[in-house]
């Protein structure tokens, strides 16, 4: 079974953005680039599975800028086979990069493909949703266990009251949570050999898609700004504050 | 100008997110109708009736709408659409799975998360764990949007909308529901409470927070949530989790106790009317966004906390 994993580059999760004066975007200049985090839980699983014997071909994808050589050098390094670069300097909706993956997977014919849920820049929440629709697949969002049970894929997700099982005839989409695995640490000497993996270069007019945007941003303004409040000395005087002061108790 | 909302429900209670994201809908005008897909839920198709400012509920029944998986919705609604100009859902687990397929299937860009409507075009959106907010404007023709219901009232309930029924989807689909385990709990729920105690990695292992944080929240009446932290050691389920990527509350009070308070647990909690932060860290940053601070070990705080609690008439249970 050959897997695909798309991956995006945003900035770190441990940098806080900085919106910019003139209100245009967030300010990456300058700023920590890294794989984001739910698609690094993606690759880890891919990975898993082919040291398993699940699977047997693992292809990264990413849509982005030069610079995203270096997530997919990442993907490699961490174990996947080979990567493609769709380049582009330009921002891509999730839709259009849905459409995009789309003609991969026709190209590439893989029988799951597994996604981040979600891309910490624009916690959009929603490719890997529009794939599997885009194709006609089932989908098994939020995943925080991944199965192959014969021809179907057995995924557990967590959901706002629990836990849900689903049972998906392959081909197939999953989506990560944060539980399904921890992602590793690629060693050195795997990190030299992922410079010599394949990576090819496309761009988006290769796979027909108009990657023209269907939102248009008006303003990326700061979020109202929270002041820091007052310390206080016992639990008596919070207690007290809280009742008569704050008035929530 | 015509808006869809997808109810969200459990087969026998609509939850009152519903009627939130009928009060964005209503923000976006024209005639408001609710879709019920469900199994066996006409009762809540008669609660959906009575929300204000709903013109008529559309019921579909059926064993493929049971769990409202992704497939059968996306069957059920893309339909539908040919008669309405936006769409609306809860930005919950079962609103972030769908509503994505509708609007691939009608090849617009769904707007997620919604905080605010600007224009029947225009909407407000976090992005980077809410440390920016987003104002766009949608050029497709027709609108799929979820809605953060936290930022958003209920509307009424003095409505007497008409339910009309339609026929469910066609079966089968590509994806079957195998099981689920909900954590069940007398407790009131996380994104409705009034009162939520939180705890983080400092409370070290499930029975701490059963003996510490679950006392006190029931003493207040409150709902419990955690730190991913905590969720990942296993000190509580995932659908504790507050943040980023798990829930986003807004209570009237905020209790973070053994918690740093990193980017993506504040994207969670932050718009909380007053924060409490119990943390024996005193730079901890959980510290810049609380009302009230305490730099204390939790293992001493708490039960002082529910001493003081219980004196002010709050009776330990
Ligand atoms: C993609 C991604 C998504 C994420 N999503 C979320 C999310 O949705 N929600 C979320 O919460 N996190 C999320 N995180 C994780 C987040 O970055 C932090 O790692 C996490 O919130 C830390 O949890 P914590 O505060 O409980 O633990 P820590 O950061 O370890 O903090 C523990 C705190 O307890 C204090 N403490 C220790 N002992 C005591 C004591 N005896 N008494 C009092 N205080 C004590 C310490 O001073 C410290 O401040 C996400 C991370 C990533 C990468
Ligand atoms: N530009 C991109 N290149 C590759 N994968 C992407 C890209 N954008 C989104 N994805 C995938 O879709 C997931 C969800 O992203 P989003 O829907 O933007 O929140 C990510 O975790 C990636 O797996």
């Amino acid at each position: 079974m050959k897997v695909l994993v798309p991956v995006k580059r945003v900035i770190d999760y441990n940098v806080k953005a900085r919106v910019k004066p003139d209100q245009t975007g967030v300010d990456l200049a300058n700023v920590k680039m890294s794989m984001n985090p739910f698609c690094e839980i993606a690759v880890e699983e891919a990975v898993r599975m082919k040291e398993n014997g699940v699977a047997d071909e693992v292809v990264a994808v990413s849509i982005g800028p030069e610079k995203a050589q270096e997530q997919l050098r990442q993907a490699l390094a961490m174990g996947a086979d080979r990567a493609i670069l769709v380049k582009t300097d330009a921002p891509v909706e999730p839709l259009a990069v849905a459409k995009i993956l789309k003609a991969i997977v026709e190209q590439e014919g893989p029988e799951l493909v597994i996604l981040g849920k979600q891309a910490i820049d624009d916690d959009s929440n929603q490719t890997g949703q529009m794939l599997a629709a885009l194709l006609g697949w089932p989908q098994g969002t939020f995943a925080s266990k991944v199965e192959k049970d014969g021809a179907a894929v057995k995924v557990t997700r967590e959901i706002d009251g629990g836990l849900q099982t689903v049972a998906l005839e392959a081909p197939a989409v999953v989506t990560t949570d944060l539980r399904l695995n921890e992602p590793r640490y690629a060693s050195l000497p795997n990190i030299m050999k992922a410079k010599k993996k394949p990576l090819d270069v496309k761009e988006p007019g290769d796979f027909g898609v108009d990657i023209t945007p269907r939102l248009s941003v008006v303003k990326v303004a700061e979020p109202p700004k929270r002041e820091a409040g007052v310390k206080v000395e016992s639990v008596a005087e919070l207690v007290s504050k809280l009742k008569s002061e704050a008035g929530v108790l | 100008m015509a808006v869809l909302v997808i109810a969200e429900h459990d087969n026998a209670t609509l939850s009152d997110a519903t009627a939130k994201v009928v009060s964005a809908a209503t923000k976006i005008g024209g005639d408001v109708d609710v879709l019920v897909a469900g199994k066996g839920a006409g009762g809540v198709a008669e609660a959906a009736a009575k929300i204000e400012g709903v013109r008529k509920v559309l019921h579909a029944d059926g064993d493929a709408l049971e769990h409202r998986l992704a497939e059968a919705l996306e069957a059920l609604i893309v339909p539908l659409m040919d008669g309405y100009d936006a769409m609306l859902a809860a930005a919950s687990t079962t609103g972030k799975n769908f509503a994505p397929r509708v609007a691939a299937k009608l090849d617009v860009m769904q707007i997620s998360e919604i905080v605010a409507v600007e224009a029947p075009d225009t909407f407000v959106r976090p992005i980077y764990a809410g440390n920016a907010f987003m104002t766009v404007t949608s050029s497709d023709a027709k609108k799929i949007i979820t809605v953060r219901t936290t930022t958003f009232a209920a509307a009424g309930d003095g409505g007497s909308a008409s339910v009309e029924t339609i026929d469910p989807p066609a079966g089968p689909t590509k994806s079957s529901f195998v099981g689920e385990e909900l954590s069940k709990s007398d407790r009131p729920d996380l994104g409705a409470a009034k009162i939520v105690v939180s705890g983080g990695r400092a409370l070290q292992s499930s029975e701490n927070f059963e003996k510490l944080i679950e006392p006190l929240a029931d003493q207040l009446g409150a709902a419990v949530g955690a730190s991913r932290a905590a969720v990942d050691a296993g000190y509580i389920s995932n659908n504790h989790q507050v943040g980023q990527t798990g829930k986003i509350v807004a209570p009237e009070l905020y209790i973070a106790i053994g918690i740093s308070g990193a980017i993506q647990h504040l994207a969670g909690m932050k718009d909380s009317k007053v924060i409490v932060a119990i943390n024996k860290d005193e730079d901890a940053p959980i510290f810049q966004v609380a009302d009230y601070g305490l730099v204390a070990d939790l293992y001493k705080a708490i039960p002082e906390l529910q001493d003081e609690l219980a004196k002010v008439g709050f009776a330990k249970v």
